[in-house]
């Protein structure tokens, strides 16, 4: 069953096309992956598909709805999170706090009930909290709950981003460079996150250079290179396809180890 | 810092909390901690202060600090908090001034009902402004309050066939339930009141999800949207709300006064508003409120600097922004919070 | 009534002048740090009056003039040195909120310098009105429009045609690339700030003669430039100078048919009308992302 179907996608930036002539569906309920050289297009994809982005050309349609051109709210509304390849995580708040936003589409926003905190306003808070603090662990964060978010490690904030995206029960999830940076104890967990979601039925789009992990955990592959697809598929399929060897993963033995520097 | 395995444990010295979820009650008592301890402070300072003083002149103070606070809490809200400047505040509150003045005084409107009346049509201009310029990536709103605060300075003392021109018009006193409202010490308790209840809302609205959402727009915009934030919506939100925390402001100096002046609209005024915020904490509702203090009293108190007084102003705001950008209240928390050990959240 | 028109559009023009030149000082410090310096106004009085005082100890015209930019050029250094740069890094709100203390802090001190009163320069070239076209011409007007003109001229030239000029439109475009190329960023930002202050003051001593000038002539002249900037478009230069004279004309013309009393509302206006239909201005400013 498709969920996120992409036609004919282009977005150029001053005559540089960034992604050109894109089309591909991603089912729902698998794991997909975007990968590609650095320049291939990965981010602007996922900025396209957030809305932060609008393309030039072509539709991205979500479980059948067109957000074509909708601005970034109206696409998260629609059930897409993401996290940031380059943390945009509220420094300003404490990890439990940037988890309790993830929640605001989940939340009633009455002005006035909010200014004269009525019971249904503090209930609501209590239950908020709850799943927030339930998210935190959920990723291995509890302890880190009240702590300011800047005072957190790299790892950890990654891990948050995480937590914050689903709060919000997306039903396509995001992830822009999960494990980079993180070494390899850190990159498993973010494995087993990643597997843990998509069994409890989370569509997940992992943009990622950590091969180990791309091929370890994805159903299907997209492959990108200078904005254009140039291969998808299985992972199996991937691997062994000349093209994308040539492209992206180097020499076709043993354990193609492209990590993230 | 660890990695690995140890990614997941709190730091050391970190605190009470341990690895497992902490009960919910534990949690929210501390939680509510800075709310409910600030604004019983603040009740209490409210109801103790008369006895320090000692003649009317020093009411007329405490009610003009008052009277700042609750404007500076509004702007705070907008500064601190939506991230977004307003140089026109001061436009607010004489709007909010004149209308009452000229509902009550030249068509025979009940106070209890030019007030409200006022303030509602103050903040429905703060809504077609804002409306038009949050929309718009960048610092439009400071332009747009700039030109707004000016524009209504200006016709403030041109229209002086409704306003009184440039030396301002006589107010009739605020009337509740036929009593009319007069004196220092009446009056001071009034303000107290409404500065209590201006914070009480200004800290509802921010523990809540409408302040982490603005909140959430000033840490990362574009992270804000892709949680599904709309960005204008809640900018606009907290303007109107800033902009009728003036207007009232401004209705209730009027009638305390018995007099209004276009002056209360100058650029200048607006100017010393975002200073008082500014020095005082940007997102700290406390913080509002000290500035407010500081920034009313000494000018007051140091009347022989008088010269100076410019400068001097001047001078605070450049170094509060280069040295503690935060304000005063958010820096000395942090400088507390730090000394005991913890990673205190402000 | 034609000669009548004229002299509207001749007083509008000089003033329009004015207002181009500190815009330009606006668009300037905008491109090179995306903040609006609200001090601009005061650069504008510091040439004023400090063409007076410096004339007033008997030294000649040109010289007291020259001195006067080169106060205010030491005044826009010493502004980003102290004042700006320590804080390039905070957000736009923060830098637009330091440019106003340091706006009050010099009007402040010019406060104490000189005095509350109001000054005027002698004309450049004697103050006999000249007769063109039937309207009635002040030579200073003449001057005004030559000198701008003139330093019009010069800028574009430097931004043009001088290397430095080009690498600081280049710091505006992208500032990452030009830091990589070797630009220094802090040196672009301290000259945005002298060549601000240079326009400013040179707009201040071209108008004392007509308009008088004192303490707080600062505050108006630099709101209207800035209204001039922003409908021209904010970090445009044509823009800048564009909307300088339409803004002169605008509201030499409002205040004949209209009312007098308006006329200063008329740059207000502009930024509110501006900001509802065309945020870019007439020609569209450049906008730089700040991530």
């Amino acid at each position: 069953m498709t969920l996120l179907a992409v036609e004919n996608l282009g977005k150029s930036f001053g005559g540089v096309h960034a992604i050109e002539e894109l089309s591909f569906a991603f089912e729902r309920g698998a794991v997909h992956s975007i990968i590609g050289p650095n320049g291939a297009g990965k981010t602007t994809l996922l900025n396209l598909l957030t809305g932060l982005y609008v393309p030039e050309q072509g539709r991205v349609r979500l479980d059948g709805q067109d957000l074509t051109g909708a601005p970034p709210h109206r696409w998260a509304a629609a059930g897409i999170g993401r996290t940031f390849q380059n943390l945009q995580v509220f420094f300003n708040m404490t990890a439990l706090e940037n988890v309790m936003t993830g929640r605001h589409l989940i939340e009633r926003d009455a002005l006035w009930a909010t200014l004269i905190r009525a019971p249904s306003l503090v209930r609501a808070e209590a239950d908020t909290r709850a799943v927030a603090l339930e998210l935190l662990a959920q990723v291995g964060l509890a302890g880190w709950a009240d702590s300011p978010a800047d005072a957190m490690p790299y790892g950890a904030l990654k891990r948050l981003e995480i937590a914050r995206a689903m709060a919000a029960q997306p039903k396509l999830l995001l992830l822009d460079e999960p494990a980079a940076g993180l070494n390899p104890t850190e990159a498993q967990d973010i494995d087993a996150l990643i597997k843990r979601l998509a069994g409890d039925g989370t569509t997940v789009v992992l943009v990622e250079h950590n091969m180990k992990l791309v091929m370890g955990v994805s159903d299907h592959l997209l492959v990108l290179d200078h904005g254009r697809k140039l291969a998808e598929g299985t992972p199996e399929q991937i691997r062994s396809n000349p093209a994308v060897i040539e492209a992206y993963l180097g020499v076709a033995d043993a354990q193609p180890e492209a990590e993230h520097a | 810092m660890g990695a690995g395995s140890n990614v997941s444990e709190p730091p050391v010295g970190f605190g009470e909390p341990a690895r497992d979820a902490v009960p919910l009650a534990a949690v929210r008592t501390r939680w509510l901690r800075p709310r409910s301890g600030g604004l019983l402070a603040l009740a209490l300072a409210i109801a103790a202060l008369p006895l320090l003083l000692a003649n009317n002149y020093f009411y007329e103070i405490a009610i003009l600090v008052a009277l700042n606070a609750i404007v500076c809490v509004g702007l705070n809200l907008l500064i601190g908090y939506a991230g977004q400047i307003s140089l026109g505040h001061a436009g607010f509150f004489a709007l909010g001034g004149y209308g009452s003045a000229i509902l009550s005084a030249q068509h025979g409107w009940p106070s209890a009902l030019s007030l409200p009346a006022s303030t509602l049509a103050v903040a429905v201009l703060a809504y077609v402004v804002g409306r038009s310029t949050l929309r718009l990536k960048g610092h439009y709103l400071a332009m747009a309050t700039l030109g707004l605060g000016v524009i209504a300075s200006i016709v403030l003392a041109t229209e002086d066939k409704i306003t009184g021109g440039p030396d301002g018009m006589a107010v009739p006193p605020l009337a509740v339930a036929g009593w009319a409202l007069q004196g220092e010490r009446t009056w001071y308790w009034v303000v107290g009141g409404v500065l209590l209840l201006a914070v009480w809302l200004a800290l509802n609205l921010i523990e809540s999800p409408a302040g982490r959402a603005l909140r959430a727009l000033h840490g990362s915009e574009t992270a804000a949207q892709t949680l599904g934030i709309d960005a204008a919506r809640h900018k606009l939100r907290v303007f109107v709300i800033s902009a009728v925390f003036a207007a009232v402001a401004g209705a209730l100096m009027a009638h305390y006064a018995g007099f209004i002046t276009p002056a209360k609209a100058s650029f200048m005024h607006s100017v010393e508003l975002v200073i008082m915020v500014v020095f005082g904490g940007m997102a700290s509702v406390f913080g509002a409120v000290v500035g407010a203090l500081v920034l009313t009293t000494l000018p007051q108190l140091l009347t022989v600097l008088k010269d100076y007084e410019m400068m001097v102003f001047g001078a605070v705001l450049v170094a509060t922004m280069v040295f503690f950008p935060q304000g005063i209240v958010p820096t000395l928390a942090r400088a507390l919070a730090s000394r005991r050990g913890r990673g205190g959240a402000s | 009534m034609n000669g009548t028109w004229l002299q509207f559009v001749a007083g509008g023009l000089t003033a329009g002048a004015i207002y181009a030149l500190v815009a330009l000082g606006f668009s300037i410090i905008y491109n090179a740090s995306g903040a609006i310096n609200f001090a601009q106004g005061e650069f504008v009085m510091i040439g004023g009056m400090s063409a007076v005082t410096l004339l007033a100890t008997g030294m000649p015209l040109p010289l007291a003039v020259l001195l006067a930019l080169a106060a205010a050029v030491l005044v826009g250094l010493l502004l980003d040195k102290l004042a700006i740069e320590p804080a390039r890094h905070a957000g736009t709100v923060t830098l637009i909120i330091i440019t106003i203390g340091a706006s009050l802090f010099l009007r402040g001190l010019a406060q104490l310098v000189w005095d509350k009163r109001i000054h005027a320069l002698p004309a450049f070239s004697g103050d006999q009105p000249i007769h063109v076209l039937g309207a009635t011409v002040l030579p200073q007007s003449l001057w005004v429009l030559g000198v701008a003109a003139l330093a019009v001229a010069a800028l574009s030239w430097f931004f043009g045609r001088t290397l430095f000029g080009k690498a600081m439109l280049a710091t505006s475009y992208n500032p990452l690339a030009a830091r990589l190329m070797g630009i220094n960023t802090r040196t672009v930002l301290l000259v945005s700030f002298g060549l601000a202050a240079l326009l400013g003051a040179l707009g201040g001593v071209l108008t004392a003669p007509i308009t008088f000038t004192s303490y707080d002539a600062g505050v108006m002249l630099g709101l209207k430039g800035f209204a001039a900037a922003m409908l021209g478009g904010l970090g445009n230069f044509s823009g800048a100078v564009l909307g300088g004279l339409l803004l002169g004309l605008l509201e030499g013309l409002g205040a004949g048919w209209i009312s007098s009393a308006y006329k200063d509302a008329i740059a207000f206006l502009i930024i509110l009308a501006v900001l509802f239909f065309m945020p870019g201005g007439l020609l569209g400013g450049r906008r730089i992302e700040r991530v």
